[in-house]
């Protein structure tokens, strides 16, 4: 799956469960500070993207996702792991 | 004390998706009473139930609807509503309060996340699953919604939840705590286990044949209540901040009445004792007397029990001026929204008073002798100055009773 595919997959989440227009899910946009997502909506995102690309996302490390690069980057190195 | 004034009503009901639609269909003699289709309706005893007439997920924003329980939107429609009707008032945060009761909570966010929790694990249970099932999850979303500072509060006292929370809000005002209060019920139960358990009890009416004539409150044929889902809403205002900012007084609230029956979990006193004390509590603290009251929504939900018992209370406090009363039973139309019935039916108390007419009670064909007392029957009956009364009760022996007027001329004097 290409990063592209993958940010396209995060941003329908993102419009889903938020309401944020997809357009505005882009690469260096922070969840919280730019997308105005709170803890509860982030926690439905993570489990909607586990199911989505069928990769598990540790509280842990979900708190880590500060943009939507670096979830972008998580699911991809999660999918090279189970590959 | 310090005048209540009504600035706002909203409501969305089975019978109409706002106050005015509302009223509008129950003079027309509407029923809102519908026979459940689908597979999980089918080894219920009872089908019959009263659905919002206006799904709120088709009012509201998509994703404003997903993160609240449906008793949630419900509450969150009529009380925008509500808060537009009354113009939407520019108070202090501070001195803005909100008081929105429900009967049972979110209980279909409960057994939907029950549900997920069993099939698909823990993980899958939403992370909004908590402040949607919570019973003060209504009034913390009508308290965000208009930026309520000086409380938000529930009361929950199963059917007379709704009244309840007119009364607390009224309070609230005279206390000086507030000036003005969103309040008002909220109720969307209509789900397989409430329903059973209503029937377990057997509360609710089993007429399948005939949904649109199983709520017939006082009628010889009643044999129990429809469940019904929707939400009523006030603003209640005193009434100098009212006159200050000139906005329009749809009615005063008079008078508000509390009592407890102290007699069984679920059935109602018999003798009507408490009710009839909630009445007289609520007549005292009004300043007027029976001879005032031209006009009673009753709570009637269409028991074979209770109807008898209201009514003897109806008759403790009223006495012989009963006899010129109007006294209308809405839940024929609307079916019984539980902790929202009182909300709903104090909305159509006011309505009854700015239009002067008593709703109709479209199912009452064969008055059961033993209510012995001419209610409203199936024709809207028109009545002259004077008082409105709301009664509302629940299980547990709660009793509450609302007394409103017209507003008073700028003369003076109750008009």
């Amino acid at each position: 799956m290409t990063n592209e595919e993958i940010l396209a997959g995060l941003a329908d989440i993102v419009q889903e469960i938020t309401g944020v227009e997809a357009d505005r899910v882009t690469m260096d946009a922070a969840f919280q500070a730019d997308l105005d997502i709170d803890s509860l909506s982030m926690v439905e995102v993570v489990v909607a993207a586990e199911e989505r690309f069928e990769v598990r996302i540790p509280d842990d490390d979900a708190s880590g996702l500060v943009t939507v690069s670096d979830a972008v980057a998580y699911v991809q190195r999660s999918l090279a792991v189970s590959a | 004390m310090t005048a209540v004034a009504v600035t706002g009503i909203g409501a969305t009901t089975p019978v109409g998706g706002t106050a005015g639609d509302s009223w509008n269909a129950i003079l027309a003699g509407d029923s809102g009473a519908v026979l459940l289709d689908g597979p999980e309706w089918e080894a219920l005893p009872v089908r019959i139930a009263a659905p919002a007439r206006v799904d709120p997920t088709t009012v509201l924003e998509r994703v404003e609807a997903r993160r609240l329980d449906r008793g949630q939107q419900l509450a969150l429609v009529a009380g925008r509503e509500a808060w537009a009707d009354a113009g939407s008032p520019d108070v202090d945060p501070e001195r803005l309060a909100v008081v929105v009761g429900s009967g049972v909570g979110g209980v279909t966010t409960l057994l939907d996340a029950d549900r997920t929790l069993r099939e698909r694990g823990a993980r899958r249970v939403g992370p909004l699953s908590v402040p949607m099932l919570l019973p003060n999850g209504p009034a913390v979303t009508v308290g965000l919604e208009v930026g309520a500072k000086a409380g938000v509060h529930t009361p929950v006292s199963a059917c007379a939840s709704g009244a309840e929370a007119v009364s607390y809000a009224a309070d609230l005002i005279r206390l000086g705590r507030a000036d003005v209060v969103v309040c008002g019920g909220t109720e969307a139960a209509i789900h397989p286990l409430p329903m059973a358990g209503f029937a377990a009890m057997r509360a609710l009416s089993s007429r399948d044949h005939d949904p649109a004539g199983a709520s017939r409150p006082y009628d010889k044929g009643r044999d129990g209540f429809v469940l019904g889902e929707g939400a009523g809403i006030l603003v209640l205002e005193s009434e100098e901040h009212a006159r200050a900012r000139g906005a329009h007084v749809h009615a005063l609230l008079l008078g508000a009445g509390i009592a407890a029956d102290a007699y069984h979990v679920a059935a109602p006193d018999p003798t009507g004792e408490g009710a009839g004390r909630a009445l007289r509590l609520a007549l005292r603290e009004a300043d007027i007397t029976p001879a005032d009251v031209v006009h009673v929504n009753a709570h009637a939900t269409s028991t074979p029990l209770g109807d008898v018992a209201e009514m003897l209370a109806l008759r403790s406090a009223l006495g012989a001026d009963l006899d010129h009363v109007a006294v209308s039973a809405t839940k024929a139309a609307t079916g019984h929204l539980l902790g929202a019935a009182g909300a709903v039916e104090a909305v159509l108390t006011v309505q009854a008073l700015t239009n002067r007419v008593a709703p109709p009670n479209r199912n009452l064909e064969d008055l059961d002798d033993e209510i012995g007392l001419d209610v409203v029957g199936p024709a809207a009956r028109p009545f002259g100055d004077g008082a409105g009364v709301c009664t509302s009760f629940g299980f547990g022996g709660h009793d509450v009773a609302l007394v409103f007027a017209a507003p008073r001329q700028d003369t003076g004097g109750v008009a």
